[in-house]
């Protein structure tokens, strides 16, 4: 079962414009950027872009040209801004937030974590006690207003719960140290992070992989995702960034 | 409203100090952006263990030169480094790790304070935003045993941190237990905020000067030890 293309513009053909894609990476450890570069490349619009604690600060190259060329309608994360508030206010992004021009929706990073957790694995909704008593108990956290939905609540054993849903994106791209022919992959280190969790909720998973080994190479106790979640995969050179974020 | 009074306070390293201070030997911590970073300057060779809700386990101290992995940051993006009987594990075991309560320690900064231990930290209204970084506080603040808060006692204008009722959103209601700033450390308690230490020089007054609700002085007020 080899899933290995050859070119990386073949490997993300099918993505349609609209398609949600799940981005893992926390800020700049973990992060896909051959297929986000490709994704600009192949100039899919209305994108929405799901991650989990700002990959795309860490990107920061990547997010900026896919402001510039209107390719993106939405994106999902616990942690996207710039902290320094001056910075933001030069930001094409978050200038785009201001505007509404890009939605961008927020959860507590554990939140997102399960969002994607509980997708992958047939749960289609959680209670966690993450946010009450703030704005997130309340409803959406988004900068559009018509879609602050409010959030269920109950009480369990004396505690107050949120309502929580899952999460399955169209696509996940995910970034790993060392992957097989059959899709059996390992990360290193912190860079692990949303990788595994995505590549288990996305409907069809696409695999950058630093070290491309064949099939037996990869010892199965070393493997971090099975093969059963990833679809396609394509060798990359190992990036090179700045370990940094504004 | 403030009488905009700054008194002159410990640095940010020296707060992180005296909370490194505060942290038992035995203790599993996590430590947030900003002041609580610079605990971590102050526990090497302490049985202090560090989670990074990135997904790591006995964290070491900042990478400098060749010991740079792009590999290895942490929550805060700077390279660390890895240190004997470190671990790594993906995000949902680190923030299940988290909400199940088996984080002893969580120090977080905050812009506000009650006296009722609610305080908010992930969003300042002056952005003009709804939407901000809440990145992995909300869940520290459910899920952590105990959470302590690490600020500049009042803004840099001199204005309160440490209010009656947060204008600011919440990061959490009533969930913490100690306050340490660049003047006092504070007990937060069911009667309301007790004055345990103040700095140097200062008097209980002073402090009480610059914070809006009222303290409970404690009988057993000592000066801060560093």
């Amino acid at each position: 079962m080899d899933k290995v293309y050859s070119n990386i513009d073949e490997a993300i053909a099918d993505i349609q414009d609209g398609a949600m894609i799940a981005i893992p990476g926390f800020f700049a450890c973990g992060v896909p950027r051959a297929l986000l570069q490709a994704i600009i490349r192949k100039g899919t619009r209305d994108l929405t872009l799901t991650c989990g604690c700002g990959p795309l600060l860490g990107a920061a190259d990547e997010l900026r040209t896919l402001v510039k060329n209107s390719q993106l309608k939405k994106v999902i994360d616990s942690y996207g801004l710039f902290r320094s508030a001056s910075k933001g206010m030069q930001d094409p992004f978050e200038q785009a937030v201001r505007t509404g021009k890009i939605e961008f929706e927020v959860y507590p990073m554990g939140t997102m974590a399960e969002k994607y957790r509980a997708g992958g694995a047939g749960i289609p909704a959680f209670y966690t006690p993450t946010g009450v008593g703030s704005v997130v108990e309340e409803g959406l956290v988004t900068n559009i207003e018509a879609n602050r939905t409010p959030k269920e609540t109950r009480i369990i054993n004396g505690q107050k719960y949120v309502l929580e849903y899952a999460l399955r994106p169209d696509y996940a791209f995910v970034h790993a140290h060392t992957g097989d022919r059959e899709g059996n992959l390992r990360y290193a280190k912190t860079a692990r992070n949303f990788n595994h969790v995505m590549a288990a909720a996305a409907r069809v998973t696409i695999a950058e992989v630093e070290n491309l080994v064949g099939v037996g190479e990869l010892d199965g106790n070393d493997v971090h995702t099975p093969g059963v979640y990833v679809h396609r995969m394509i060798k990359v050179p190992r990036p090179k960034f700045a370990i940094t974020i504004d | 409203m403030s009488d905009k009074l700054k008194l002159k306070g410990l640095s940010r390293e020296l707060i992180a100090l005296r909370v490194a201070n505060e942290l038992e030997d035995g203790t599993y911590a996590n430590l947030g952006i900003g002041i609580p970073t610079l605990v971590s300057d102050w526990i090497e060779g302490r049985d202090i263990i560090l989670q990074s809700e990135i997904g790591m386990l006995k964290t070491g101290p900042l990478a400098m030169g060749d010991d740079v992995d792009q590999d290895l940051i942490n929550a805060s993006c700077q390279a660390v480094t890895a240190l004997d009987g470190s671990s790594y594990f993906d995000i949902t075991e680190s923030f299940g790790m988290i909400r199940g309560g088996h984080i002893d320690v969580a120090v977080m900064g905050a812009l506000q304070i009650n006296d009722r231990g609610d305080y908010a930290g992930w969003s300042n209204p002056a952005r003009g935003l709804f939407v901000g970084n809440i990145g992995g506080s909300m869940d520290l603040c459910a899920g952590a045993k105990k959470l302590f808060i690490a600020m500049e006692h009042t803004t840099r204008d001199g204005e309160y941190k440490i209010v009656k009722e947060l204008s600011y959103p919440a990061t959490a209601l009533g969930m913490v237990s100690m306050l340490f700033t660049d003047l006092a450390v504070i007990e937060i308690t069911p009667e309301g905020m007790v004055l345990k230490e103040v700095m140097a020089g200062l008097t209980p007054a002073d402090v009480q000067s610059v914070t809006e609700p009222k303290l409970i002085i404690s009988p057993d007020l000592k000066e801060m030890e560093l």
